[in-house]
C-alpha cells in the first residue's frame, strides 16, 4: 500500500494536535480551579443568585450578567433552567430543577428540595434574549455538537463580543462541519458589529454571511448597510441583492407549496360531499357538521388517552380515524334514514331540511360539549417544520397532504374495486335498471350516504390539527366544499382532485398580490365566470347518467 | 350567512334558558326590579357571550342574597339574539317594552352594540357594553365598560417600544376584516407615524373571520421581520382564527423572542380550549387577568368556580367589565333611591367601583371608565403572566386624539349633555 505511510503520519500529526489541545483544555480548568479563584467565583455566584429574589425584571438580568460573568460550574444549568421556567427563588434561596425534574440548590450544586415558598423566576422576552445570549457564550465549547450550534446561532444573533476569542480557539479545533459553518458565521457576524475591525477582514465577514443566505443573515446585512461605506457597503448590497433573487425564487417555490396545502385541505373537506352531493346529487348542507363530528370524535377519543394513558399519546390521531369514520357514517346513515330519503328528487327541500339538521347538530354539541373551542394537540411528529431545498415545509402540513391523497385513493378504491362500490355506480346510474338487477337500492343510499359522511368523519380528524375544535368548525368548510365540487363537476371524483388544488394554489397565487379578503372574492368571481361559460364544471360527466 | 334562521331556533332555547333561572327568596316589599341580559347564547359569539350570561346571573343572585336593591329582589331577564345582528335590536325592544327592564347589559360585537343603539336612544333605557371596542363613539344611553384604544392598544403599543418591551421599531399591525380592527389599526397607524415610525415599517393586513389558512401570511411576516429591526405584531384577529395563527407561527419557527406579538382579543377564555404551546411568551394587552392577586379577585374567582361547579372555570376582562358595571349601576340606583332611567342615568357619572385588579375605577362624564391596563405573557397553563402594567388607572377617552376627525371631539354627558362636542367649532354634533 503506497499511502499507508501518509496516513499513519496523518495520524500521528492528528495525535499531536489534538493531545496538546486537551493539555491545553486541561490547564484552562486547571486555572479556573484553583483554590484562590474558588471563594471569589462562589462569592459572585452568591451575589447573583441573590439578585433573583427581588421578582424585578432588572435585578434578574443583573443576576444573569452576574452569574455569566462567575463563571462556575453550575452557571449553566442555572441559566438553562431559567430560560426553561425551571428556576425558583424565595427566602431560604435559589433553586432549580434539571430537565429530568430533579431539584437542586443553585449555590451548591448539591440536591435539595424546593420550598413551598420559592416561585418561578420570571422572565419577559427580552430577558429571554439576554439570557440565550449569555447561554450561548457559556455553551460554545459543550461537548454536545448540537448544543454548540445552538450556541453559535445565540452568538450569532447577540453579537457578544467576550465570545469572539473562544469561537476564534474553537475554530481551531472544531471538527465537525456543521458546527464549523455556525461558528464561522457567528465569528462573521461578532465582526461585523465591531466597528474598529480592519476593513478586509469585515468585508470577508460579510461575504460570509451573505453566503448563509438565510432570514437572519439578510436581518444582519440589511442592518449594517445603512451604517457602512466605500468597498463593505459595495460587499453588503451586493450581498442584499443576492440573497433576495434567491428568495424570490425560493418565494414561488413556497407558494406553489402553500397551495397545495392549502389545496389538500380543500380537497379533503370536499371529498365525502363530492360524493353525497356529487355522486348521489344530494344538496347535503350538513356536510360541515359531519367533519365537526369527526374533530369531536378526535377530541374525545384525544381525551381519553390523556387520562388513561398519556404516553400512548401519539397514538390517538391514527385510532380516532376509524372511530371518526365510524361515527360520522353512523349519523349520515341515521339522516338518510331519517329525513333524506323521503325528500329524493326534491332538491329546494333537502337544502331546507339538510340546513335544518346541520343546525340542530350544532347546537346539539353546543350543549354537550359547551361552546367554547376544544383542545386537540397536535402529536409529536405533526409539529414543527424542516427545510426542503430552502423551503420551510411544516410537519403538520406535510401529514395533510399526504392523508388526503391516501383518503382518496383509498375512495377510489372502494368505488372501483368492490361490490359496494360497483352497486353505488350501479345505483346513481340508472335507478330502475340496477333495482331489476336485484340491487337493493335504498341500503345502497343509505350506504353510500354512510360513506360520503363518514369520510367528511376522517376530515374532522386531519382538520382538527390545524383548526379550532369548535361547534362552528363546519361552517367554514361547506361553501369551500360546494365550491370545490360544483368546480370540479359534480360527479367526477378525479374533477373533485383537480379543482381543489387549482383553487387551493390559484388562491395562494393571488393572496401576496390581493390580500386574504380580496383574493378569496376574485376566486369567486372567476368560478362564477367559469361555471357561466361551463355550467357542467371542469370535468362533465358525459352519457346517459346526466339526462336524470 | 343564514344567521337568521338559526336565529329562530336558538331563540327558542335562549327562552327556555330564562324561565329555568327564575327562584324567589322572600324580599320587603315591591315588584321585582327586571335586568336584561342580551348576549348571544347559540351561532358563533356563543363561545365568548355565554359566559358573560353566566356572570350576570351569578352578580343578580350574589346582590338578591345580599336583599336585593332598594329592597326589592332583581330578577334578571335573558334572551339569546344568537349571534345576529338585527336580532340584537329585536330582542333588545323586547327586553324593554315588554320586560321593562331597568338596564341591560349585554352585546359583544361592535356591530351588535350599533344594531342596539336605535333602539336604546328610542325607548330610553341604559346598555352596559363590558366588552373593548375601537372608540369614536359616546351614547347618552351606554355605559362603556371596556376599554377605549387609548386604554389597550395605545399602551401596548407603547410598551413594545420601550426597552422592555424590546424596542420595536417595525409593525405588523395584522386583524380581521371588520370594523373594530380597521379602526384600531387607523390609530395605530397614525400614532406609529406621530412616533416617527416610517410608514414602510408598517405592515397592515387584514383576513377574513374564521381564517384558518395563515401560510402565506405568516410567511409573509416572517420576511417582513427580517429588515434588520425588531419587529412586533399587533394583533386584532378575532376569537376563531387566533388558534391556526398562533399555530402557524410556531410551525414556521417564529418565537416571540424573535418577532412577539401583542393581541387585543385573546384572553383566559380563548386560550382554556388550546394547545398553548406555540403561544408560549406571546402577549396581551388587557385591563385584568384572572393571574392578578388581589382579595377581590381572588374572592370573585372562588365565587366565580363555586358557581360554575368548575375548578377549570377561568375569568376574562369582559367579565370584570360586567362586574364594575353591576356594581356601579347597584350604587347608582342606591344613590337616587329609583330604577328612574333619566335619573339613574345623571347620577352614575362619578360613581367609583374597584376594579378586581386592586384600584377603584371611576365612571367618567363620557361615559367610559377609569382602568389599569396590563400586558401579559402567555404561560403554559393558559394563564397570563403581568410583564407591565401602568402606574395608574387611566381614563378611557371616546374620542381619540390620533385621527384628525375625531382629535377636536369631546364627551361630555355632565356639563356640555353631548357625545361629540367639537371643541374648534364650539357646538355638538
Amino acid at each position: 500500500m503506497p499511502f499507508a505511510p501518509l496516513l499513519r503520519s496523518f495520524m500521528l500529526c492528528c495525535l499531536v494536535v489534538l493531545s496538546a489541545l486537551a493539555l491545553a483544555a486541561t490547564q484552562a480548568q486547571a486555572q479556573a480551579q484553583t483554590p484562590a479563584a474558588m471563594p471569589a467565583q462562589g462569592e459572585r455566584l452568591a451575589a447573583g443568585l441573590e439578585r433573583f429574589k427581588a421578582d424585578s425584571f432588572a435585578d434578574t438580568e443583573a443576576a444573569v450578567a452576574a452569574i455569566a460573568a462567575a463563571g462556575s460550574a453550575q452557571g449553566v444549568a442555572i441559566l438553562s433552567a431559567l430560560a426553561d421556567r425551571r428556576l425558583f427563588a424565595g427566602a431560604a434561596g435559589v433553586f432549580y430543577r434539571d430537565a429530568a425534574g430533579q431539584a437542586f440548590d443553585a449555590l451548591t450544586g448539591q440536591p435539595a428540595t424546593i420550598p413551598a415558598d420559592a416561585a418561578m423566576v420570571r422572565l419577559n422576552n427580552r430577558l429571554r434574549n439576554v439570557v440565550q445570549a449569555a447561554l450561548g457564550t457559556m455553551t460554545l465549547l459543550s461537548p454536545d455538537p448540537a448544543q454548540r450550534v445552538r450556541a453559535a446561532e445565540a452568538v450569532f444573533r447577540s453579537r457578544d463580543a467576550s465570545a469572539l476569542v473562544t469561537i476564534e480557539a474553537a475554530l481551531t479545533s472544531e471538527q465537525n462541519p456543521r458546527v464549523r459553518r455556525a461558528f464561522e458565521e457567528a465569528r462573521a457576524a461578532i465582526l461585523l458589529a465591531s466597528a474598529d475591525a480592519p476593513e478586509e477582514l469585515l468585508i470577508a465577514a460579510a461575504r460570509r454571511i451573505a453566503e448563509a443566505g438565510d432570514n437572519d443573515a439578510i436581518s444582519l446585512l440589511r442592518q449594517f448597510a445603512g451604517q457602512t461605506t466605500g468597498g463593505l457597503k459595495a460587499v453588503i448590497d451586493q450581498g442584499i441583492v443576492s440573497i433576495e433573487q434567491a428568495q424570490r425564487i425560493r418565494a414561488w417555490g413556497q407558494t406553489l407549496w402553500f397551495g397545495i396545502s392549502l389545496g389538500s385541505v380543500l380537497l379533503l373537506a370536499a371529498i365525502g360531499l363530492a360524493i353525497t352531493f356529487g355522486v348521489m346529487g344530494v344538496i347535503n348542507m350538513a356536510h360541515g357538521e359531519m367533519v365537526m363530528i369527526g374533530a369531536y370524535v378526535t377530541f374525545v377519543v384525544q381525551e381519553l388517552f390523556r387520562n388513561h394513558a398519556p404516553h400512548l399519546l401519539d397514538w390517538s390521531l391514527p385510532l380516532a380515524i376509524p372511530l371518526a369514520f365510524i361515527t360520522a357514517g353512523l349519523v349520515g346513515i341515521a339522516i338518510e334514514r331519517g329525513v333524506i330519503r323521503f325528500l329524493y328528487g326534491r332538491p329546494l327541500e333537502t337544502l331546507l331540511a339538510t340546513f335544518g339538521i346541520s343546525l340542530v347538530l350544532q347546537q346539539a354539541i353546543r350543549t354537550w360539549f359547551g361552546p367554547t373551542n376544544r383542545e386537540v394537540s397536535a402529536p409529536s411528529y405533526m409539529a414543527g417544520s424542516f427545510e426542503f431545498v430552502g423551503l420551510q415545509i411544516t410537519y403538520g402540513r406535510l401529514w395533510i397532504v399526504v392523508f388526503t391523497l391516501c383518503v382518496f385513493a383509498a375512495l377510489l378504491l372502494v368505488l372501483k374495486a368492490t361490490p359496494l362500490g360497483l352497486q353505488m355506480r350501479a345505483v346513481t346510474q340508472n335507478r330502475r335498471m340496477a333495482s331489476a338487477m336485484g340491487i337493493r337500492t335504498r341500503f345502497v343510499d343509505a350506504m353510500t350516504f354512510g360513506l360520503g359522511s363518514g369520510i367528511a368523519g376522517v376530515a374532522g380528524v386531519a382538520l382538527s390539527q390545524i383548526d379550532n375544535v369548535s361547534p362552528n368548525l363546519g361552517q367554514s368548510y361547506i361553501i369551500d366544499s360546494f365550491m370545490v365540487v360544483v368546480f370540479g363537476g359534480v360527479g367526477n371524483l378525479w374533477g373533485t382532485l383537480v379543482a381543489a388544488f387549482t383553487l387551493g394554489i390559484a388562491n395562494k397565487l393571488l393572496e401576496p398580490f390581493a390580500g386574504a379578503v380580496l383574493g378569496k372574492i376574485i376566486i369567486l368571481v372567476l368560478l362564477i365566470l367559469f361555471i357561466q361559460k361551463r355550467p357542467r364544471g371542469l370535468f362533465a360527466l358525459k352519457g346517459r347518467a346526466v339526462e336524470q | 350567512m343564514g344567521f337568521t334562521r338559526r336565529g329562530v331556533l336558538s331563540a327558542a332555547l335562549g327562552g327556555a334558558t330564562a324561565l329555568a333561572t327564575g327562584y324567589r327568596p322572600a324580599f320587603a316589599q315591591g315588584a321585582p326590579i327586571k335586568v336584561g341580559i342580551l348576549h348571544s347564547l347559540s351561532g358563533t359569539m356563543a363561545i365568548s357571550e355565554t359566559t358573560l350570561k353566566d356572570v350576570m346571573l351569578m352578580l343578580i343572585e350574589q346582590q338578591n342574597a345580599k336583599g336585593g336593591l332598594l329592597g326589592r329582589k332583581l330578577e334578571p331577564v335573558v334572551v339569546d339574539p344568537a349571534s345576529n345582528w338585527p336580532l340584537f335590536a329585536e330582542k333588545a325592544r323586547e327586553l324593554i317594552s315588554k320586560e321593562k327592564v331597568s338596564s341591560v347589559f349585554g352585546c359583544w360585537t361592535s356591530v351588535s352594540r350599533k344594531s342596539v343603539l336605535p333602539v336604546f336612544k328610542e325607548l330610553n333605557n341604559i346598555l352596559f357594553y363590558p366588552v373593548q371596542y375601537e372608540g369614536e363613539e359616546s351614547e347618552r344611553n351606554v355605559f362603556y365598560t371596556g376599554a377605549a384604544p387609548n386604554q389597550q392598544a395605545i399602551p401596548a403599543v407603547d410598551y413594545l417600544m420601550s426597552k422592555d418591551g424590546g424596542e420595536a421599531k417595525r409593525w405588523v399591525l395584522a386583524g380581521t376584516d371588520y370594523v373594530y380592527p380597521r379602526t384600531t389599526n387607523k390609530i395605530l397607524e397614525a400614532y406609529l407615524i406621530s412616533k416617527g415610525v416610517a410608514p414602510a415599517d408598517i405592515m397592515i393586513n387584514y383576513t377574513p373571520f374564521g381564517h384558518s389558512d395563515w401560510q402565506t401570511i405568516v410567511s409573509d411576516i416572517k420576511k417582513f421581520g427580517s429588515a434588520g429591526k425588531k419587529t412586533a405584531v399587533v394583533s386584532t384577529i378575532n376569537g376563531d382564527a387566533n388558534v391556526p395563527f398562533y399555530k402557524e407561527l410556531g410551525n414556521q419557527g417564529i418565537k416571540a423572542t424573535d418577532i412577539p406579538v401583542v393581541a387585543f382579543s385573546v384572553g383566559e377564555e380563548e386560550l382554556a380550549g388550546i394547545d398553548t404551546k406555540p403561544l408560549l411568551g406571546h402577549l396581551a394587552a388587557w385591563n385584568y387577568f384572572q393571574s392578578v392577586k388581589d382579595p377581590a379577585n381572588d374572592a370573585f374567582i372562588k365565587a366565580w368556580k363555586a358557581y360554575k361547579k368548575s375548578d377549570k372555570a377561568v375569568t376574562n376582562d369582559p367579565m370584570e367589565a360586567h362586574v364594575i358595571g353591576f356594581n356601579m349601576w347597584v350604587k347608582a340606583v342606591e344613590k337616587v333611591g329609583t330604577v328612574d332611567i333619566d335619573k339613574v342615568i345623571d347620577a352614575l357619572p362619578g360613581i367609583t367601583a374597584p376594579n378586581l385588579t386592586g384600584g377603584v375605577s371611576t365612571m367618567l362624564a363620557n361615559h367610559h371608565i377609569t382602568k389599569p391596563v396590563l400586558i401579559g405573557e402567555v404561560r403554559a397553563d393558559g394563564q397570563f403572566d403581568v410583564v407591565w402594567k401602568t402606574s395608574g388607572l387611566v381614563p378611557g377617552d371616546a374620542w381619540t386624539d390620533h385621527l384628525p376627525g375625531s382629535k377636536d371631539l369631546e364627551a361630555d354627558w355632565v356639563t356640555l349633555k353631548c357625545g361629540n362636542y367639537n371643541t374648534v367649532l364650539k357646538k355638538c354634533g
